[in-house]
């Protein structure tokens, strides 16, 4: 029979106690079954999960009826897929976290690594490599990958030879595995520059390789989000084409537009092995990109772990803090797009 | 004022398919001829040939003579800009930019284009166009509000206000009342009455009541069957097509035997 709308349905009370009664119930069994050796507690909150989920659905089933029991197994499902999805996510922050924190101080974000060995020193010279060849990267691909983007969708859009030419040649791009770029970078430089070239516009080049092809996907996505009729409403006002690209389907898409190019930074921003081949590492602070060495954070993470000195400890906190740094950039890059996306969002879709 | 409308011989293709074919008909100034027809006999088709929209399409092109004023649209040295300022279109969905205010949206002809206007010019063409689309009163209040915000009847009568905003010669109108309420479309069809007066107006629609209380004149399209071209089966002044038409086709589809 369907369910009847005078039936109770289980209050927030009754789902509280079958929750304490399933976490109970698995406490009771792990510690009958572990009998003196410690109990595990991810176990214990695992299995009790399963036990609440189950006579929640039992409990529903008699209750409330088939539907609704249905109802609560799937979000119940869904939830718990969802829990699991976090769960590496939640632990690489939580230890990137708790490790990098002891070398998460002032001198950390304000000395270099010359001269040190043991204990103390900084990334300072890391963090602004990898701010001066992220933004050096993001200055050559944001142009190129916008404009092909443009291209493709605005001029190629009677998919003639030369855009299917194209589109298939950023396939090829997205695939190319990392090394390789820096592989190419390096070559590239040597030629113009002699053999043994090392520098932080090299490495700039190299990224940039990994980085249009990310630019232009996500930016041809959100152009061809763009409705078509109000390009057709701006022509028809006579407008010139370029013009309505430029002030019509660029600014409805910005915010899209945005993201993605957030997205392909984050991207290669914690990209180790092409830095590591053309920009090279280095203990000392170096401003400039065109020349010598140029350390970045990723290439200071993985130095500071593979060759540690005497001080093992030191050199790992190094190396966590280094993480750390990284990883909270790209949160900011990523906070830094939605507001820019927010605050450029077109005013009718509120 | 409005303008006169020649065209003559008139094949319009996308790619290799020929759409319509050969028509030759005299739009006169001033006056509201409907397109009618069945679904897919090329309305929407040949009337975007008259402001050369129909080529934003690739592949898309036109032979035959569409002479504006007897200046032909399709000659090498005319510009398709020059062509839509002087013939605005309206079109089906009413299709705002969302990024704008409703008094951008108005102005839009002039901004996307950077003409530079003092700021007292602009109100007055905001005011006047509004009024013309009778909108003024429903929004004079909020100008600054998004255009995505009105209704879908007022959504269309500000894209019908940012039509004439830039003051062009003829008004095409494709079926613009297919997505709206009753209401709407009363407000539209009062509007296209008076709209006659100072522009030539070409309305397709899907509604034969429409074409009888709108037009002046009535064109009847029809198609022998899929893939075959449209063609011009009948044109003449609407009393005549609605109550005495010379074609049995034409009765056929007016009596609402097919379509
Ligand atoms: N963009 C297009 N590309 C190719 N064929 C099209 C396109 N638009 C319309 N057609 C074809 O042209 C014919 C006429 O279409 P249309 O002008 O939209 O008819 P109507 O407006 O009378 O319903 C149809 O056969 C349709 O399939
Ligand atoms: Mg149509």
């Amino acid at each position: 029979m369907a369910s009847h709308p005078t039936r109770p349905s289980l209050s927030r009370w009754i789902i509280i106690a079958l929750f304490v009664s399933g976490m109970a119930m698995s406490y009771a069994i792990a510690a009958v079954t572990a009998s003196g050796s410690e109990v595990n507690v991810l176990g214990v909150v695992v299995v009790g999960l399963v036990i609440f989920g189950v006579l929640t659905v039992g409990l529903s089933w008699a209750t409330e009826g088939r539907r609704k029991a249905v109802n609560r197994a799937m979000a119940g499902l869904i939830t718990s897929a969802f829990g699991l999805a976090l769960i590496p996510l939640v632990s690489l922050v939580w230890t990137v976290a708790t490790l990098g924190v002891a070398r998460f101080d002032s001198q950390f974000f304000s000395s270099s690594m010359r001269n040190v060995v043991g204990a103390g020193g900084g990334a300072l010279h890391a963090i602004i490599g990898t701010l001066e060849i992220t933004l050096i990267a993001a200055l050559i691909s944001i142009p190129i990958g916008l404009l092909t983007s443009i291209y493709l969708v605005e001029y190629g859009r009677g998919r003639n030879r030369f855009s299917r030419w194209v589109t298939t040649m950023v396939d090829v791009m997205t695939g190319i595995p990392s090394i390789v770029a820096g592989l190419f970078a390096f070559a590239m430089f040597s030629l113009f520059f002699g053999p043994g070239v090392r520098m932080g516009f090299a490495g700039a080049v190299a990224l940039s390789v990994l980085m249009i092809p990310v630019v232009v996907r996500s930016s041809e996505e959100m152009l061809r989000l763009v409705p078509n009729e109000l390009r057709e409403a701006s022509l028809a006002l006579g407008v010139p084409k370029w013009l309505t690209i430029l002030r019509v389907v660029l600014p409805t898409s910005v915010g899209g537009l945005v993201t993605g190019i957030m997205i392909a930074i984050a991207r290669v921003i914690g990209e180790t092995a092409p830095l590591l081949i053309v920009a090279g590492f280095t203990q000392s602070m170096n401003y400039n990109p065109f020349n010598e060495r140029m350390m970045t954070l990723p290439v200071f993470v993985y130095n500071s772990y593979s060759s540690q000195g005497m001080d093992a400890q030191a050199y790992l906190d190094r190396a966590w803090a280094g993480a750390l740094t990284l990883i909270i950039i790209v949160m900011l890059l990523n906070l830094g797009a939605r507001i820019v996306s927010r605050v450029l969002r077109p005013a009718g879709n509120h | 004022m409005g303008k006169i409308i020649e065209l003559d011989r008139v094949n319009v293709f996308y790619g290799s398919f020929l759409a319509v074919e050969d028509v030759s008909l005299t739009i006169e100034p001033q006056t509201v001829t409907a397109f009618i027809g069945p679904s897919g006999c090329g309305k929407s088709t040949l009337l975007r040939t008259l402001n050369r929209m129909h080529e934003v399409i690739p592949g898309a092109r036109v032979d035959g003579e569409i002479l504006l004023d007897g200046a032909n649209l399709y000659d090498d040295d005319v510009d398709p800009v020059s062509v839509r300022r002087e013939v605005g279109m309206v079109f089906q969905r009413p299709n705002p930019f969302p990024t704008m205010s409703i008094r951008d949206n108005v102005l839009a002809g002039y901004k996307l284009n950077h003409d530079r206007l003092s700021k007292s010019d602009e109100d007055e063409i905001v005011e006047s166009a509004l009024k013309s689309a009778n909108l003024w009163k429903e929004v004079k209040n909020r100008l600054a509000k998004p255009g995505g915000g009105l209704s879908g009847g007022q959504q269309q009568r500000l894209c019908i206000a940012r039509a004439i905003a830039i003051r062009p010669r003829v008004l095409l109108m494709d079926e613009p009342t297919s997505a709206l309420d009753p209401i709407s479309t009363q407000a539209i069809e009062d509007l296209v009455s008076q709209l006659k007066k100072d522009y030539t107006i070409v309305i397709v629609t899907h509604n034969m009541q429409q074409a009888a209380r709108v037009s002046d004149r009535t064109a009847f399209f029809n198609i022998a069957g899929e893939g075959e071209p449209g063609k011009l089966v009948e044109f003449d002044d609407t009393s005549v097509i609605f109550s005495n038409p010379s074609k049995k086709n034409t009765e056929d589809y007016i009596s609402g035997r097919f379509g």
